[in-house]
C-alpha cells in the first residue's frame, strides 16, 4: 500500500468523522461533569442503546432516518429515568462512589441488551439513500454517509455553543458549573436542571450510537470500548470544557484513523516490513494513550481548563 | 494484651482459610480447593489496591493491567522453555513495579476525576499491547506451557500445596502491609490523602511518597498476576480488562477499604456472589450490576466494618 495523497485526505476525512462520534459522547460526560460533578461510566451504555433502539426502530419502521429520530427521545427518556432512579443520590458522594456505582450500571445493562437481542454482533447497513459516494475531488470518491455524520456533528456543535452561550437554559448551564449552591439560592430549581443535562447528553450520546449502528458492529459492550477513548477524549481537553471536548475529540479521532492507517506503512520504511507488520497495529492501537500521556506531561490539567469555582 | 475483635477477625479468618484444603478432601469437593484459592489469589490483588486507595486516595481504575503483566511475565518465559519460578516471579514484580513507576509517575500529575480516567486509559493501552502480542497468543490468550518451578522445594502441580503457597503469600503481603501503613512511610501516605497542601507545609514531598505507594501496589498487582497464571494455567488480554479492574476496586469497597483485611473478605465475598448468581442463571451481570449500586450506596463500611465494629480508619 502506497501512501497517496488522496489516501491522506480519505483518512483525515475518517478521522473527522471518527472525531465527531467522539464529541457528541464528550459533550454530555464533560457537561454532566462540569455540572453535576458526576463520573458517568454509564454514559457508553446510553451510546449501546441509542445503537439498538435506532436498529430496532429502523426494523420496525422501514425507514432509518425515523429509526434514528425516534431513538433520540427514547435514549433521552432512558438517561431521565437512569438519573432520577440512581444517579440523583450520587451527586454529593465522591468519585470513587460515583464510578463504582456506574460500574454496577453498566453490567446491568450490558446484560440487559443481551437478554433482549442476544449477544452476537448485529450488522445494519446504511439506507440505500445514503450508501453512495460523492465525488470530493476529481478522482476522490467519499462515502455519504460518513459526510453526512461529519455535517452532523458540525451543525450539533453550533447548536449547542448557541444553546450553552445564547439561552436563558444555557445561562443556567454556564451558571451552575460555575457555581452550583448560587444558582440554587437564586431559585433555580436545581434538580430540574440536572434532570436536563443529563438527558441532553444521553440523547447526545443516542445520536452517536444510532449514527455508530450502520458503521461498526452493534453489540453489548461497545458502549465501553468508546467510553475509554472518550475519557481520553476528555482528559486531553480539559474536562468540564465544552471548547476541549471539541478539540480532543477531533486531535484523538484523527490520531486513532490516522494511526491505523500509516503506522504500519511509514514503519515500514523504517524497519523490516515483518516487525512493521506486528508493531504497526499495536502501535496504532496505543497511539491516542500515548498521546495523552504525552499532553499531560506537559498540561496536567488538559489543553483548556475549564476554570470551576464551586 | 486484650484480643481485639480485629485481631480475632483476622486470627479466624487465616484458620478458616488453612482448613479449606483438610475440608475439600473429606468432603470429595477439589471444586472448592480451586475455588478459595482463587479469592486468595485475588484478594493479594484487592489489599494492593487497598494500600493506595483506601490508605493513599488514590482511585486506580486501571489495577488489572499489573494482574496482567505478572501474569505475561509468567507465560511468556514458560513459552520459551524457562520455568524457573524465582525467575518468572521476579520478573512479574519487577516489571509490574516498573509499569507503575511510569504509569504513576505521569497519573500523579493529576488527581480527581482526571486520575481515575487516565489509570483506566493506560490499563486499556495495556491490554490493546496484549491483544497485539500474535506470538502469545494475541486475543485468544494462550496456555501455560507449566506451572513455575521451584526445584525440588514446592510443587505447584500439587493443588494442595499450590493453595498453601497462596495463602502463605496472602499472610505475608497482609503481614508486609501492616507493617507499612503503620510506618513513618504509611503515615505519610495518609496525610498525604487527608490533607496535600499540609503535608507540604509539614515538609515532606508527597508525591514522592504516593508514588512508592503506587509502586508497591502495582508490584502486589503483578505478584497476584504470577499466581493467577498458575492458577488458570492461562492466559489472556482479559485480565486486563478494564472490567477486571472494576471488579478488584469492588472487592476493595465491598470489604471495606483502608483496612486491608477487608479486601480479603470482599474478594471472598465477591467471588462466592458471581459463583452463586453464575450458578442461578447464565445473566447473573444483571443482578450483579444493582448489588453493586445498593453495596455503594447503602454499605459504605464495607463487610469487615460490620464484623469488627469499624468503619475506614483513613
Amino acid at each position: 500500500m502506497s501512501i497517496t495523497l488522496a489516501l491522506v485526505l480519505e483518512q483525515t476525512l475518517n478521522g473527522l468523522q471518527y472525531g465527531v462520534m467522539l464529541f457528541l459522547m464528550a459533550a454530555g460526560l464533560t457537561l454532566v461533569f462540569g455540572i453535576m460533578n458526576l463520573v458517568n461510566l454509564a454514559h457508553g451504555s446510553l451510546y449501546m442503546v441509542g445503537a439498538y433502539l435506532a436498529t430496532a426502530f429502523t426494523e420496525h419502521t422501514g425507514s432509518f432516518v425515523l429509526g434514528v429520530a425516534l431513538a433520540l427521545p427514547a435514549t433521552l427518556v432512558v438517561g431521565v429515568v437512569v438519573e432520577v432512579v440512581a444517579l440523583r443520590t450520587l451527586y454529593e458522594r465522591d468519585h470513587l462512589d460515583q464510578v463504582l456505582a456506574t460500574f454496577g450500571l453498566i453490567l446491568f445493562f450490558n446484560e440487559l441488551i443481551a437478554m433482549i437481542w442476544g449477544r452476537a454482533a448485529i450488522f445494519t447497513s446504511v439506507p440505500s439513500f445514503l450508501s453512495g459516494h460523492f465525488r470530493l475531488l476529481p478522482g476522490l470518491p467519499y462515502p455519504t454517509y460518513r459526510a453526512l455524520i461529519i455535517v452532523i456533528g458540525v451543525v450539533v456543535a453550533v447548536l449547542l455553543w448557541a444553546l450553552v452561550t445564547h439561552t436563558r437554559l444555557g445561562m443556567r448551564i454556564r451558571a451552575g458549573a460555575s457555581n452550583r449552591t448560587m444558582i440554587g439560592a437564586l431559585g433555580v430549581d436545581i434538580r430540574l436542571l440536572y434532570t436536563l443535562v443529563f438527558g441532553l447528553g444521553a440523547a447526545l450520546a443516542g445520536l452517536a450510537g444510532a449514527m455508530a449502528g450502520p458503521l461498526y458492529s452493534v453489540q453489548p459492550g461497545m458502549g465501553e470500548a468508546i467510553l475509554i477513548q472518550v475519557f481520553v477524549v476528555i482528559v486531553i481537553g480539559g474536562i468540564g470544557s465544552i471548547r476541549g471536548a471539541i478539540v480532543g475529540a477531533i486531535v484523538v479521532g484523527m490520531a486513532d484513523t490516522l494511526g491505523r492507517a500509516f503506522l504500519k506503512p511509514m514503519l515500514a520504511t523504517m524497519i523490516s516490513p515483518p516487525a512493521a507488520d506486528k508493531a504497526g497495529p499495536a502501535l496504532a492501537s496505543m497511539s491516542i494513550y500515548l498521546l495523552m500521556a504525552a499532553v499531560l506531561f506537559f498540561r496536567p490539567e488538559g489543553l483548556f481548563p475549564a476554570g470551576r469555582r464551586s | 494484651m486484650a484480643l481485639s475483635r480485629r485481631t480475632i477477625a483476622v486470627a479466624a479468618g487465616c484458620v478458616a482459610l488453612a482448613l479449606v484444603p483438610p475440608i475439600a478432601a473429606l468432603t470429595n469437593q477439589p471444586f472448592y480447593l480451586d475455588l478459595f484459592r482463587r479469592m486468595m489469589i485475588f484478594a493479594i490483588a484487592a489489599v494492593s489496591l487497598d494500600l493506595i486507595l483506601g490508605y493513599g486516595g488514590m482511585v486506580s481504575f486501571g489495577h488489572a493491567a499489573y494482574l496482567g503483566i505478572g501474569a505475561y511475565a509468567v507465560g511468556i518465559p514458560a513459552f520459551h522453555g524457562i520455568e524457573n519460578g524465582w525467575l518468572q516471579w521476579s520478573l512479574a514484580i519487577g516489571a509490574s513495579a516498573l509499569a507503575a513507576l511510569v504509569i504513576g509517575a505521569i497519573s500523579l500529575r493529576t488527581s480527581g476525576v482526571s486520575f481515575i480516567m487516565i489509570t483506566l486509559a493506560f490499563a486499556q493501552m495495556l491490554y490493546y499491547l496484549g491483544i497485539s502480542l500474535e506470538t502469545y497468543g494475541g486475543d485468544n490468550g494462550m496456555r501455560l506451557a507449566g506451572r513455575s518451578r521451584f526445584g525440588g522445594l514446592v510443587d505447584l502441580r500439587e493443588p494442595t500445596v499450590f493453595y498453601y503457597v497462596v495463602l502463605a503469600i496472602l499472610v505475608l503481603f497482609l503481614a508486609l502491609g501492616n507493617r507499612l501503613v503503620a510506618s513513618r512511610f504509611g503515615m505519610a501516605v495518609r496525610a498525604a490523602k487527608s490533607n496535600e497542601a499540609r503535608a507540604r507545609a509539614i515538609g515532606f514531598s508527597p508525591l514522592r511518597y504516593k508514588l512508592t505507594a503506587f509502586v508497591i501496589a502495582g508490584s502486589g498487582g503483578g505478584l497476584a498476576g504470577a499466581l493467577l497464571a498458575n492458577q488458570t494455567e492461562y492466559l489472556t488480554p482479559d485480565f486486563m480488562h478494564w472490567t477486571r479492574s472494576g471488579e478488584i476496586m469492588f472487592m476493595v469497597i465491598l470489604g471495606g477499604m483502608g483496612t486491608l483485611f477487608g479486601p480479603v473478605i470482599g474478594a471472598v465475598a465477591l467471588l462466592l456472589l458471581e459463583d452463586v448468581l453464575s450458578a442461578l442463571t447464565a445473566h447473573w451481570q444483571i443482578i450483579l450490576g444493582p448489588i453493586l449500586v445498593l453495596v455503594v450506596l447503602f454499605a459504605k463500611r464495607g463487610l469487615f466494618g460490620l464484623l469488627v465494629g469499624e468503619g475506614s480508619d483513613g
